[in-house]
């Protein structure tokens, strides 16, 4: 083919993503930096090895990163979404956590390669003349490219970021340049933050964006209960939560043919299915298209695309063979 | 229209695309654009045309360098006021396209579709029972405009009265990304009419109270689009989900109907519908171009593509290229049509596949249990459109089974 260097590896002819490490997901992609943005914050920039263009995500929402440990945790991006090539994630070290964020801080370097599924977006900005953006730490996360993105629609925006002192607070050099629309309130300097006074009354044309620890998204409940219920919307970051991805090989039976195929690590069960002669239709092979919608009749689908929501995911019922995977030994699917 | 003189070595054409002559049979200008160069300027236009499937590709999924938002046809809205309110999905780009984009494919979403499957496969095997009745008759009226106008209105929610209008407004809206030619002018007269129709099965109190259209009001009611944005939404489904599905329908029965062999694949092997649905929809690919706008001076295959300036994708040469199908141009059940562009891809790609694809599966599920023999009972006529590659008639003979 010819310019190569602006073309995309066409579907069918692509190689599956090599294996590295324990395990596998949607994307083996680089570190290509790390810098420390605060104290106990770094931030990983993540770039597909080969630079090619990551899919695509929205403000709000967070990919799956899986370590070399097969530990997975979930990071809301904070880049620019008009990249197209990078990612940026921004860690802060768990204390008291699994040693996922201990990895990140003090193992993995530039150069070091990484899982990620996703990205998916439980948190996406919704249409609105004006909005209201409260962050708790490192809760500013995906709150990042909300800020962005209402300043290129032209909406009315303030911030109110709080933290437990100025130095642990991440970011703060990228936000300067909104002057007044942002209120940065270290708790040391300025003790908790006073949500009423910033909320003001209750607007019908206003929606209120909090990402942060819990008891601040509690008090947040708490402040916006004279508000429309549809004003508060918020993403509660649970630390180090997600489940490990398997690194063993797992079993697909496919009912209708009566065969079963095992599903090695650095393979999707779209390959392996298409290995063993069953053609399913794809399209995306990212997860976002829905195309390889395949029923399971039987096992624990590990999900991995961007299309289902949390009581779809739960179901079971269905699954997007392209990226998602088997959660135990084995899968039943109907093909 | 802005004219800038090409680059002295970008192959150039005065080859009109949207001629009927390439109407009627546009594969030996799909073959001449892609053998002249991954970008060829289109003379007569002043647009750059793509047609081999690397460079489509990569258009449609790079949404920053390639705009939507300045119309996804001839005419460029950045100087030019479009007929209609530009759609919030086809015709916007990020970060406006979001939320439109992401209530769509909720709404269209395997839930929802789920819910579908078997009303539809009734309804396609009524269907076939009625035209086994018929012996012999034109497949286009009869099956393939019936299939989607009887479940797909009703899907959506909206009301009987008027559904006739349908067809005809997205027909013209297709013609309308073209050029203002005649088929564009022939559609004129009944714009406002039929452009009052449509918004007015937009709204909430017409649409009945469970259907896509609710669907789409009730995620407005959650503040996940305005209720501004909502009655445009709704006009994504009634322009964009009649016309297309129909032009597939027709192009995988043509297909089938023309190669005995692969119907006896399918026959023997129902779950290869879906494959026979796509690889139609590759082979003819009844949405055959869109436009987009250089944001910037983009390169492409050795050419810059100067900011603002339109581009004109060949979906269906992309889907034909040899240096990505083996045998293009042959209708394969044993090939995997995945990848084809035929729903476009990235963002933008068609948010109804599915939809398109359940409606596809229903009647060809129903075919291959009641029919032996699908046979052309005379000949064929196409139906001319500046983006749509469409049957006007296929007469058929249905052997029952």
């Amino acid at each position: 083919m010819s310019d190569a260097g602006t073309l995309l590896a066409p579907p069918g002819t692509a190689p599956a993503v090599p294996g590295r490490g324990a395990s596998t997901t949607v994307a083996t992609l680089e570190v290509v930096g790390k810098a420390t943005v605060a104290e106990d914050v770094v931030a990983l920039t993540l770039a597909d090895p080969d630079g090619r263009r990551l899919p695509d995500w929205t403000p709000g929402a967070h990919i799956d990163l899986v370590l070399p440990s097969g530990d997975t945790r979930q990071y809301s991006l904070c880049g620019d979404r008009f990249d197209p090539r990078t990612y940026r994630v921004a860690v802060l070290r768990e204390r008291d956590g699994r040693g996922g964020s201990a990895y990140v801080h003090d193992t993995l370097r530039a150069g070091d390669r990484v899982g990620v599924g996703g990205p998916r977006n439980n948190f996406p900005l919704v249409p609105s003349e004006r909005y209201l953006f409260v962050a708790g730490g490192i809760g500013i996360t995906p709150l990042l490219p909300m800020v962005a993105q209402a300043e290129v629609l032209g909406a009315d925006w303030r911030l109110l970021y709080g933290g437990r002192r100025r130095a642990s607070m991440a970011f703060l050099d990228e936000l300067a340049r909104h002057g007044e629309r942002v209120h940065v309130m270290p708790q040391d300097e300025t003790g908790l933050l006073d949500l009423p006074s910033f909320l003001g009354e209750p607007d019908p044309a206003t929606k209120v964006y909090c990402c942060g620890p819990g008891p601040l998204l509690d008090a947040m409940g708490v402040a916006c209960t004279a508000w429309p219920p549809t004003a508060l919307r918020t993403e509660r970051f649970v630390a180090e939560q997600a489940a490990p991805v398997r690194s063993a090989p797992f079993e697909v039976e496919l009912a209708r043919t009566g065969a079963t195929v095992t599903v090695e690590p650095g393979t999707s069960v779209l390959e392996a299915v298409g290995a063993a002669g069953v053609e399913v239709l794809s399209s995306c092979r990212q997860g976002t298209c829905g195309t390889c919608e395949t029923t399971v009749l039987a096992g624990v689908p590990d999900h991995r695309d961007s299309i289902l929501d949390d009581a779809e995911r739960a179901a079971g019922d269905c699954m997007f063979i392209c990226v998602s995977r088997a959660a135990d030994d084995r899968l039943v699917l109907d093909l | 229209m802005t004219s800038t003189a090409a680059p002295a070595h970008l192959p150039t054409t005065a080859a009109d695309p949207f001629a009927h002559e390439a109407l009627e049979d546009p594969l030996p200008l799909h073959r001449e654009l892609r053998e002249a160069g991954p970008v060829v300027h289109l003379e007569r236009y002043d647009v750059f045309a793509l047609a081999r499937y690397a460079e489509v590709r990569a258009a449609l999924v790079d949404w920053q360098d390639f705009s939507s938002g300045a119309g996804v046809g001839l005419s460029n809205f950045r100087y030019e006021k479009p007929w209609r309110p530009p759609s919030l999905l086809l015709e916007a780009d990020p970060p406006r396209h979001d939320a439109p984009r992401r209530v769509l494919s909720k709404v269209l979403g395997p839930r929802a579709l789920h819910r579908l499957r078997e009303r539809w496969a009734a309804d396609a095997e009524a269907l076939v029972d009625e035209v086994l009745d018929r012996g012999e008759f034109d497949a286009v009226p009869h099956l393939t405009e019936a299939f989607p106008l009887r479940v797909f209105p009703d899907a959506v929610g909206i009301p009987q009265e008027g559904r006739e209008n349908l067809l005809p407004y997205g027909n013209h809206a297709f013609n309308a990304f073209g050029p203002d030619n005649d088929l564009t002018r022939a559609g004129a007269p009944r714009v406002a009419e039929l452009s009052a129709w449509v918004a007015a099965q937009c709204a909430r109190d017409v649409l009945a109270p469970e259907g896509f259209g609710a669907d789409i009001w009730a995620q407005a009611d959650r503040g996940e689009i305005t209720p501004e944005q909502a009655p445009l939404v709704v006009r994504s489904l009634l322009t964009a989900g009649v016309d297309t599905t129909v032009h597939g329908l027709s192009a995988v029965l043509y297909a089938l109907a023309t190669h005995p062999a692969e119907w006896e694949r399918l026959r023997a092997q129902p779950a290869l519908a879906r494959v026979a649905f796509d690889e139609a929809v590759r082979w003819e690919s009844p949405v055959q171009t869109f436009f987009r706008t250089a944001t910037r001076d983009v390169a492409v295959g050795g050419t810059v593509i100067p900011d603002g300036r339109k581009i004109l994708m060949f979906l269906a040469a992309a889907n034909r290229d040899p240096r990505r199908w083996a045998d293009p141009d042959r209708f394969d059940l044993t090939r995997d049509p995945s990848g084809h562009v035929g729903f476009g891809f990235g963002i933008h790609q068609c948010v109804g596949q599915h939809v398109a694809r359940l409606e596809a599966g229903s009647l060809l599920t129903a075919l291959t249990r009641r029919v032996a023999r699908i046979e052309l009972a005379g000949p064929t006529t196409r139906h001319h459109n500046n983006t749509l590659r469409a049957w006007g008639s296929i007469p058929v003979r249905l052997v029952p089974a």
